[in-house]
């Protein structure tokens, strides 16, 4: 078995146990912020409120939630696909432990409002510096382990892995670039429109390097070993590899579609979006195809199920994706719960649906056990589903809705609604969005239940066989 | 094949992402903030001023207020003039944000009066009925000035020594409302913007009784919060018994009084509207 073969995988436990905690304080923050929205009552100031609130929220899913099990995969991943050890498990360790004092150093300054307010680089300088110290480590564990591979040949889920550990290291240390003023404050180090390029240059790219290719990484991987059939195309592979990491970087400034920054930054993000679609669609049908004859087992294998409809909504969010980075569509749409709701589609519906096969693949292997029960991974997929769909259709109803409204002109050409107007007519959809996510957590607690048993299973298991 | 040969990957790899980084990213710092975008009148933070973004970082404003307005209709007509890259020369971050949960700030400065502003803060939803931001009464506390100097030489803004004294003794409320008040107002827009009504004006409710309800009920929605609900005045002054005439009245509620500190109500309520309200406003004695 894995240990025989000398793998490092108590730290994948550690790292996957860990994600998953994370993973909840995400999914209770977000639940409670969507509360929040819908009754003001509930902010509780200073630390409780929506604006310190919502980047522990996010910081949690991306950096606690996500980073986090890539961790766990990619080393996971990488030792199989070199047929080589870790280089350093003990640095793997030192990694696992930095990791859960930096997010939860994160945690902390947040809701004390130490805040950068870059979406997604909001952690003060010296917590942002842990992170770089953290991915360096991470990065060196893994390519080392890459370099006295075994195996000559690397397979697809490799070239991801290395442009993520890249990517996120360039995107990072640019946009988080500081002028400090003491421990817990500090400036941008870029003014007005440059800051803003910059930072969206990071944000959108954070959604390739960190909500893209390390997904992706594991799809490739589990896919195949969920099915027991290869990969329908390596060529396909090949090319849809190259153009992501070229064309993704072109892209940023479509957040910033009619602010201050030059038009023809605008345009080519606008352009280079659209492009987007090929390379993500290939990804897409390199996994349909891979079906071909297997297609039964969306009904068989539950694993099969959570891959195939998180690369479903792979597909669904790089069409809407491109669709929003329209100058018209975003005119209409940007700045409302459209957002969101396409937002949560990528995160809920593709990065964690893929996240919970993995690891319903792997602890099971790990633990040298059985899955406790695959009925209530069956529970735990329908209602995330569920959860997910409400939540994403609901703010893409009130996001047009809002737009229509903020739209509106009198036969003079005179505004009909004020903001205020068309603001509280989304309450119901706020109400909507809430239930959804309680139904998303109630999901991922019947998932916890099924993960917390197969250990706890497998332990007694273990015991009973000692003795 | 690079397949076999990681080294060489990853530096094909990271060249393949750089392409777009340097062109899309890097080359703009040449053009954007260029000096001839630059605009005279935009000024840097004064220390009072920068201790209020500061305290509209920590809270995390950005994640419901934008700041930019965008050169469509439906912004420019809601918020104002649009907004121009050498208006943000100072703002280190920049705080243009991604989510509309509340109204666009850019060009709130001058849009309100500061105690409108302190009675909003402490309780929005006595300001703006249904609104859902979270009430800032805490902001009342004493504001940390340790850190005020610093900050101006971090960022090379100039100040005095007078500048720092005079921190002495505000509030983080004061702070934040001082940032308030700059924001989007360093360029002249509301003058030029300033919506001047040519021609004869006539009230097209005038002696309509019918048209009170809706006049009275559109006064609690939008204007009692200043003026009062008996009309009598508390941040606005005393309405009653007023003796100017209808088209005068509606110039006020249409464009505002920006000496006075009265909003602009014209994208609000519209003409129509605007004249019911003048109607009831003129239709309200003291006896």
């Amino acid at each position: 078995m894995n240990q025989q073969e000398g793998y490092a995988d108590d730290i994948v436990k550690g790292f996957v146990i860990w994600s998953m905690v994370w993973g909840l304080v995400a999914v209770l923050v977000g639940v409670f912020i969507s509360f929040q929205i819908a009754f003001p009552q509930l902010n509780f100031p200073p630390y409780l409120t929506y604006g310190r609130l919502r980047p522990i929220h996010t910081n949690a899913g991306i950096f606690g939630w996500g980073i986090g099990s890539f961790m766990a995969f990619f080393i996971y991943i990488t030792q199989r696909l070199t047929r080589t050890s870790l280089w350093s498990p003990g640095l793997a360790k030192a990694q696992l432990w930095l990791f859960n004092i930096v997010i939860a150093l994160a945690a902390v300054t947040l809701a004390m409002g130490m805040n950068r307010s870059k979406e997604y680089a909001e952690l003060e300088w010296p917590v942002a510096s842990l992170v770089v110290v953290l991915w360096v480590i991470f990065a060196v564990n893994i390519v080392m382990t890459i370099v006295k591979r075994r195996e000559e040949q690397m397979y697809i889920s490799l070239w991801y892995i290395l442009a993520t550990l890249v990517g996120v290291a360039v995107l990072y240390l640019v946009n988080n670039a500081a002028i400090p003023v003491s421990l817990t404050k500090s400036y941008s180090a870029y003014a007005g429109a440059n800051d803003a390029n910059v930072q969206w240059w990071y944000g959108h790219n954070a959604v390739a390097m960190v909500l893209t290719t390390p997904p992706l990484a594991i799809f490739y991987y589990f896919l195949p070993k969920a099915t027991g059939v290869p990969i329908y195309s390596h060529r396909m592979g090949v090319i849809a590899f190259w153009s992501l990491i070229f064309m993704y970087l072109w892209t940023g400034a479509h957040h910033l579609l009619w602010a201050p920054v030059p038009d023809w930054v605008q345009t080519l993000a606008m352009g280079f979006s659209v492009m987007l679609i090929a390379p993500s669609w290939a990804a897409v049908f390199n996994g349909y195809f891979s079906m071909n004859g297997q297609w039964h087992q969306m009904r068989e294998n539950y694993l099969v199920k959570f891959l195939i409809f998180g690369i479903t909504f792979y597909g669904l969010q790089t069409l809407q994706g491109p669709s929003q980075s329209i100058r018209t569509f975003s005119a209409f749409i940007h700045f409302t719960d459209w957002v969101p709701g396409h937002v949560h589609m990528g995160t809920l519906g593709w990065v964690s649906l893929v996240l919970f096969a993995a690891i319903y693949y792997t602890i099971p292997r790990l633990y040298h056990s059985e899955i406790y029960s695959i009925g209530l991974a069956n529970v735990h997929f329908w209602l995330v589903l569920t959860g997910q769909l409400i939540f994403s259709i609901t703010m893409w109803i009130a996001g047009v809705q809002q737009a229509a409204m903020l739209n509106a002109t009198n036969p003079d050409g005179s505004l009909h609604y004020s903001f205020i107007e068309t603001m509280v007519e989304l309450y119901p959809y706020w109400h909507m969005r809430a239930v959804g996510g309680v139904i998303y957590l109630a999901g991922l607690l019947v998932f916890l239940y099924n993960i917390y048993q197969t250990i706890a299973g497998a332990k007694t298991q273990a015991v009973a066989q000692r003795a | 094949m690079i397949e076999k040969k990681p080294i060489i990957f990853l530096l094909l790899a990271t060249a393949t992402i750089l392409v777009g980084t340097i062109i899309t990213m890097v080359l703009p710092f040449r053009w954007i903030n260029d000096p001839k975008l630059a605009i005279a009148s935009v000024k840097p933070y004064t220390p009072l001023q920068l201790e209020g973004r500061d305290i509209y970082i920590r809270e995390g404003c950005n994640n419901c207020h934008t700041q930019t307005v965008r050169p469509l209709l439906s912004d420019t007509e809601r918020y104002g003039e649009y907004s121009k890259s050498g208006e943000f020369v100072y703002d280190q971050p920049f705080l243009w944000g991604s989510r509309r949960n509340g109204p666009d700030l850019a060009r709130i400065g001058g849009k309100y009066p500061d105690a409108w502003h302190v009675k909003h803060m402490k309780d929005p939803r006595s300001m703006v009925p249904r609104s859902n931001m979270p009430a800032y009464d805490f902001l009342n506390r004493p504001l940390d000035t340790s850190l005020s100097e610093k900050k101006m030489k971090a960022l090379k803004f100039p100040y005095t020594p007078a500048d720092i004294q005079a921190l002495q003794g505000k509030s983080e409320m004061d702070a934040i409302i001082a940032y308030m008040q700059k924001v989007g107002n360093d360029i002249p827009w509301r003058k030029t913007g300033k919506t001047e009504v040519l021609g004869e004006m006539k009230n097209p409710f005038q002696d309509n009784m019918s048209v009170l309800p809706e006049g009275q009920k559109l006064y609690a929605e939008h204007c009692a919060q200043c003026h009062g609900i008996e009309l009598k005045g508390e941040v606005g002054p005393d309405l009653r018994d007023m003796d100017q005439p209808d088209a005068k009245v509606f110039a006020s509620v249409y464009s505002g009084i920006a000496a006075g500190g009265m909003p602009a109500f014209g994208d609000t309520l519209g003409k129509e509207r605007t004249w019911k309200v003048v109607t009831y406003l003129k239709s309200v004695h003291k006896h």
